[in-house]
């Protein structure tokens, strides 16, 4: 049997810091009502001259050389972002020229914030199939560029960054449980909507939230698959060493987290200086907590993610 | 087995962080016990955890007061 385990990983935060201080001088909002809201204090914002491939270079080249391996030994590259480079071709082919490799299979996976999820999924099947024996898996995003920046109640909430995993075959697992769901009717709480028509854009090109409705279904899904993951995989939440979920909201955090019944010291929380990376920030996350100690080899983590679509999932798996 | 009000005002008090003693059946979430827009669906998930119903959303966004809450409880409890 063969399974996939996480060789390396890396991750990547554009210089440049917006505090909610920066962003009340700009709109009608106060560090307060954003801290109690949303548990963000500050987002890294990329520069003007970055593209999500951008992200996604600094993140894959740290994976890569945490796993101990070269850009030619990867033979898979899957990069999860809703703000790709430009419509076509996919930000994993740039990327892959970036790398200065060619050949081996590129593509984007595109489910909004459960991207990474999607993603990483995707890469342990190719490798359980014998289709790949060393992937790059990215999140990378620039969400800040479908934000309307006049819009107090979505401006504060996100950041760019990307992060990355090289997932390589090995005789003992690894990834041990995954779950995805997605349900389509809940498309418009959601959304950026707009599309490139007849050489202009058509729709509003910036993202859109139905914020509570999205809160309730949002710690709903997760909740529920997270304890499904948990009880097919027959492992009880006591066996979890660390949750990494998606950073999107520590109030949909926490809620999550007391569902299942795990205290908040373990649970990964990158929110208050990161912001909501889209489909980054569990890649993020973890890297930040693989590189200062926190998960080490041998421990249990359950990811957890859920985006726009609606799309989400849960993956267990030993580090 | 405590009634539908004291079950109620008890998830309104640990939802909110507030005192059960504050908690009146005239006091509403957002002026009175200080709740914020993710309060309050919080609580109508607490809600509906506690009496095992749904609460569809234009049904919660009128329940902006414990005893609209209780009413709303009352009506739909399943047997």
């Amino acid at each position: 049997m063969v399974y996939s385990r996480i060789l390396g990983t890396g991750s990547y935060l554009p210089a440049n810091v917006v505090t909610n201080a920066m962003l009340a001088e700009r709109v009608e909002t106060s560090d307060e009502w954003i801290v109690s809201r949303t548990g963000i204090h500050a987002r890294h914002i990329a520069a003007d001259d970055q593209k999500t491939s951008d992200l996604a270079l600094y993140a894959a080249r740290e994976a890569i050389a945490d796993a101990g391996l070269a850009p030619e030994d990867i033979d898979l590259i899957i990069v999860a972002t809703t703000t790709p480079d430009m419509v076509f071709p996919s930000t994993a082919c740039l990327l892959q020229e970036k790398l200065g490799v060619h050949g081996c299979p590129a593509f984007d996976v595109q489910a909004v914030c459960a991207g990474f999820m999607y993603a990483l999924v995707t890469a342990n099947n190719y490798i359980k199939a014998g289709m790949a024996k060393k992937a790059l898996v990215v999140g990378a995003e620039i969400i800040s560029r479908i934000l309307d920046w006049d819009d107090r109640r979505t401006c504060v909430l996100f950041g760019d960054g990307a992060g990355a995993v090289v997932l390589g075959a090995s005789d003992e697992p690894g990834i041990e449980h995954a779950c995805m769901a997605a349900d389509g009717r809940y498309n418009k709480i959601l959304n950026t909507p707009a599309q490139i028509s007849g050489g202009k854009i058509q729709g509003l090109p910036f993202l859109n939230m139905d914020g509570p409705a999205v809160f309730k279904f949002a710690v709903k899904a997760l909740s529920e698959i997270a304890t499904t993951t948990l009880a097919q995989a027959g492992v009880a939440q006591e066996q979890v060493d660390w949750l990494v979920p998606h950073q999107a909201n520590l109030r949909i955090i926490e809620s999550t987290a007391k569902h299942l019944g795990l205290p908040m010291s373990r649970v990964v929380v990158t929110l208050p200086t990161h912001g909501n990376t889209s489909a980054a920030s569990i890649p993020l996350a973890l890297d930040h907590a693989v590189r200062d100690g926190r998960i080490r080899r041998g421990q249990r983590v359950l990811l957890e993610g859920i985006g726009g679509g609606f799309a989400w999932g849960a993956v267990l798996l030993t580090f | 087995m405590e009634n539908i009000e004291q079950r109620v005002k008890k998830i309104v008090a640990e939802q909110l962080g507030v005192n059960e003693a504050e908690v009146k059946t005239e006091s509403s979430f957002v002026d009175d016990l200080g709740a914020d827009s993710l309060d309050t669906v919080e609580l109508v998930m607490a809600l509906e955890e506690e009496f095992e119903c749904e609460i569809p959303d234009e049904e919660a966004e009128k329940i902006t007061t414990v005893q609209q809450a209780i009413n709303y409880v009352s009506a739909h409890l399943s047997k």
